[in-house]
C-alpha cells in the first residue's frame, strides 16, 4: 500500500529537514527548478486529477487555471489551515508528523503560479502545528530552500504563518482572506473571485494544506502515477481519513482514494464499539449529509459519494452506533452551526437558530407533524440563500435526517418522546 | 489599572508592526499580548492596539468582539474549554459538561468564586480522536472521563496557587 503523506509519520515523532531529505524530501522543489517549467507542474497537477482536500472538492488543476501567473505585481497563495470542521484533524496529523511536506508544496506550487510570497493560515489550537511550523519554515531558509534565490535560482519565495484565534467561518476562502488582513471574518462577495481579487486586492490563490501537500508528489511520481493510486476510476492519489465517533480505533490514516465505507469502519477503525451495531455516518465531517448500514460498500471518494447524495467533504468519518438518536445527533450538529454563523445574512444568523428550536422541540417530545413540516420549509428557504456556503453545508445533516430518518422523527411525534433507548452516560436528558 | 504592556513589549510589537505588509495584518497578535499580560482585553487595551496599528478602535474591536479566544470581559486565571462539537458529543461531553458545573459551582460563562477558572464552550478542537476533550490555557486534553477531570482541575488548580 502507497503511503505518500504518512510515509514517514511514526508515533510521537515530527520529521525534521534532514530526515525529511534523507527520504526524498526537496527532490521534486530540485527536480522543478533545474528541469521544468512553471507550465509543466501546472499542466501536471492538472492531469493528475488532484481535488481540493479542505471540503469543496474542487479541481486543484482547474483551480490553478483560473490565476493570472503572469500578471504583473504582487501575488499570493495562501494556504488554509483552519481546519475547524468537526470530525476532521488530518491536517493536524500531517503537521505534526511531516510539517516539510506543506513548506516544499508550498515553494512548488508558488513556483509554478509565479507567486513570491505565502502566508498559512493555521487554526489557534493548533500549538504544536505552529511549532512544527516555524521549526520547518526555519530550516528550510537555512538550507537555502525558501527566501531568497532558492536552490541558487532566480526564484525567490517567502512564507509566513498567521494564527488565527478560534471561529469555524475563517474556512470559508473570503471570511479567511479578510482575517488574514486583520479585518472582521465575514466571507466577501463572488465575483470577483480570490483567483481575481483576493488577498489585499491581488490575485490569490487559496488551498488546504493535505492538497499542497500533494504536489510534492506529484511533480516526483508524475500525474499518471498519482491517479492510479485511486481505488476508483475517476478518483486520484490518496486520502487522509478521519476515524472518530463510535469506533474502536479511532485516529487518522493514509489510504487510497475510494476505500469503501465499510473496509474503514471494520479494517482501520476497528469496528462499531461497544459490540453494537453501525447505524449512520457523517462520511467527510459535520456538513456533509448522512449515510445508513446500506452504504458500507459506498467508495470514499467525490463521486461515488455524490451520487448517494452527500459528499467526501474533508474525508473525516464519524460514526453513529444504533443506540444513538439521529434527531439529538443533529439538534448538536445544528447548535454548532448556528453558534458558528458569523452573522452577517438572515437566512444562517437567524434560519439556523429556528431549525435549532424546532429540532428541540422534536426531541423534547413536544413536536407536531406541523414541526416536521416546517423543517423540511426550513431546508427549501436556507439551502441556495445565504450569503456564503456555511448555512448549506449546515442544512446537509437536516436534509439526510429528513431523507433518511423520517420515520425516525416521526415516531418522536407519535410518541411524545424520544423513542431510543436512554443511554444515560451518552445522551443529552 | 496596571500597564497594560511593558515599554519592552510595546517595542517588540512595534518591530513586527513594520515589518509586515498591513499593520494591521497582526491585530490578533497585538490583543493576545494584551491579553497574555492582563488576563482579557480591556477597553483600554482595544485602544492600546488601535493606536499600535493606525486603526480606530472600533475597528480594533470589531475583530476582537468576533473571536471566541479573545476574551472581551474579565475571565478567571484559567479559562476551560469544553469541546461540545458532533465526536466528543459521541464520547460523553455532555456528562462532562454536567460534571464540571457541579464541581466548579458554576454555569457556562461564569467564573468561579475564588477567580480560578472561567467555563466556557468551544467548538471542535481538532482532537476528534481523543474525544471528549477541552482545552484549559493553552494545554489539550482528551478523553476525559469524570474522575480524569477531577485530576486535571486539581493539578491546574494548585498552579496557579504555586
Amino acid at each position: 500500500m502507497s503511503q505518500l503523506l504518512f510515509k514517514n509519520r511514526r508515533p510521537n515523532h515530527t520529521v525534521l529537514l534532514d530526515e525529511y531529505r534523507q527520504n526524498g524530501g526537496y527532490q521534486g522543489l530540485e527536480k522543478a527548478l533545474r528541469e521544468l517549467q512553471p507550465a509543466q507542474i501546472r499542466d501536471e497537477v492538472k492531469a493528475s486529477g488532484l481535488r481540493g482536500r479542505g471540503g469543496a472538492g474542487f479541481s486543484t488543476g482547474l483551480k490553478w487555471s483560473f490565476f493570472p501567473f503572469d500578471a504583473p505585481g504582487d501575488k499570493y497563495l495562501v494556504c488554509n489551515g483552519d481546519e475547524m470542521e468537526p470530525g476532521t484533524f488530518k491536517d493536524r496529523a500531517l503537521l505534526e508528523a511531516d510539517p516539510h511536506q506543506l513548506v516544499e508544496g508550498m515553494v512548488l506550487s508558488a513556483y509554478a503560479l509565479n507567486i513570491t510570497t505565502g502566508y498559512i493560515f493555521l487554526r489557534y489550537a493548533y500549538d504544536q502545528c505552529y511549532a512544527n511550523l516555524q521549526r520547518a519554515i526555519a530550516e528550510a531558509k537555512q538550507a537555502g530552500l525558501l527566501g531568497r534565490n532558492i536552490l541558487g535560482s532566480d526564484f525567490s519565495f517567502e512564507l509566513h504563518v498567521h494564527r488565527s484565534a478560534g471561529r469555524y467561518i475563517c474556512g470559508e476562502e473570503t471570511a479567511l482572506l479578510n482575517g488574514l488582513e486583520g479585518k472582521r471574518p465575514n466571507p466577501r462577495s463572488k465575483p470577483p473571485f480570490p483567483a481575481i481579487k483576493g488577498l489585499f486586492a491581488k490575485p490569490t490563490v487559496l488551498n488546504n494544506i493535505e492538497t499542497l501537500a500533494n504536489i510534492p508528489h506529484i511533480v516526483n511520481g508524475g500525474a499518471q502515477w498519482f491517479s492510479d493510486l485511486a481505488l476508483t476510476e475517476e478518483g486520484a492519489g490518496t486520502k487522509l481519513y478521519g476515524l472518530a465517533g463510535h469506533l474502536n480505533n479511532r485516529g487518522c490514516v493514509e489510504l487510497p482514494m475510494g476505500v469503501t465505507i465499510g473496509e474503514l469502519v471494520e479494517e482501520h477503525g476497528g469496528g462499531v464499539w461497544q459490540g453494537r451495531k453501525f447505524k449512520a455516518c457523517l462520511p467527510g465531517g459535520a456538513s456533509t449529509p448522512y449515510l445508513t448500514a446500506a452504504h458500507l460498500d459506498v467508495a470514499m471518494d467525490y463521486v461515488p459519494l455524490e451520487a448517494v447524495k452527500t459528499r467526501l467533504g474533508t474525508g473525516g468519518l464519524v460514526v453513529f452506533d444504533d443506540q444513538t438518536c439521529m434527531v439529538a445527533a443533529t439538534l448538536n450538529l445544528m447548535r454548532f452551526f448556528a453558534r458558528e454563523s458569523c452573522g452577517w445574512c438572515t437566512p444562517c444568523r437567524d434560519g439556523l437558530p429556528m431549525v435549532c428550536w424546532v429540532l428541540e422541540k422534536i426531541e423534547s417530545g413536544q413536536g407536531t407533524v406541523d414541526d416536521v413540516a416546517m423543517l423540511r420549509e426550513l431546508l427549501g428557504h436556507i439551502n441556495g440563500r445565504s450569503f456564503c456556503a456555511l448555512a448549506l453545508g449546515a442544512m446537509g445533516p437536516v436534509d439526510g435526517l429528513l431523507r433518511l430518518f423520517e420515520e425516525e422523527v416521526l415516531d418522536h411525534v407519535k410518541k411524545g418522546r424520544c423513542p431510543l433507548p436512554r443511554n444515560s452516560s451518552l445522551k443529552e436528558s | 489599572m496596571a500597564e497594560l504592556l511593558s515599554a519592552e513589549e510595546i517595542i517588540e510589537l512595534k518591530g513586527q508592526i513594520a515589518a509586515v505588509h498591513e499593520p494591521r495584518e497582526l491585530i490578533i497578535e497585538v490583543l493576545q499580548a494584551v491579553q497574555k499580560s492582563h488576563g482579557w482585553v480591556p477597553d483600554a487595551g482595544v485602544k492600546l492596539a488601535a493606536e499600535l496599528l493606525g486603526l480606530s478602535p472600533l475597528q480594533v474591536d470589531e475583530v476582537a468582539t468576533f473571536y471566541d479566544k479573545i476574551y472581551r470581559s474579565p475571565v478567571g486565571r484559567k479559562v476551560i474549554h469544553v469541546c461540545d462539537s458532533i465526536c466528543c458529543w459521541t464520547r460523553g461531553t455532555e456528562l462532562v459538561y454536567r460534571h464540571l458545573q457541579q464541581v466548579l459551582g458554576i454555569v457556562p460563562g461564569e467564573t468561579t468564586s475564588d477567580g480560578c477558572f472561567t467555563l466556557l464552550p468551544t467548538c471542535c478542537l481538532g482532537a476528534c480522536d481523543k474525544s471528549p476533550a477541552m482545552r484549559i490555557g493553552d494545554r489539550l486534553y482528551g478523553e476525559l472521563t469524570v474522575e480524569r477531570v477531577n485530576t486535571i482541575l486539581a493539578d491546574e488548580r494548585q498552579e496557579t496557587e504555586a
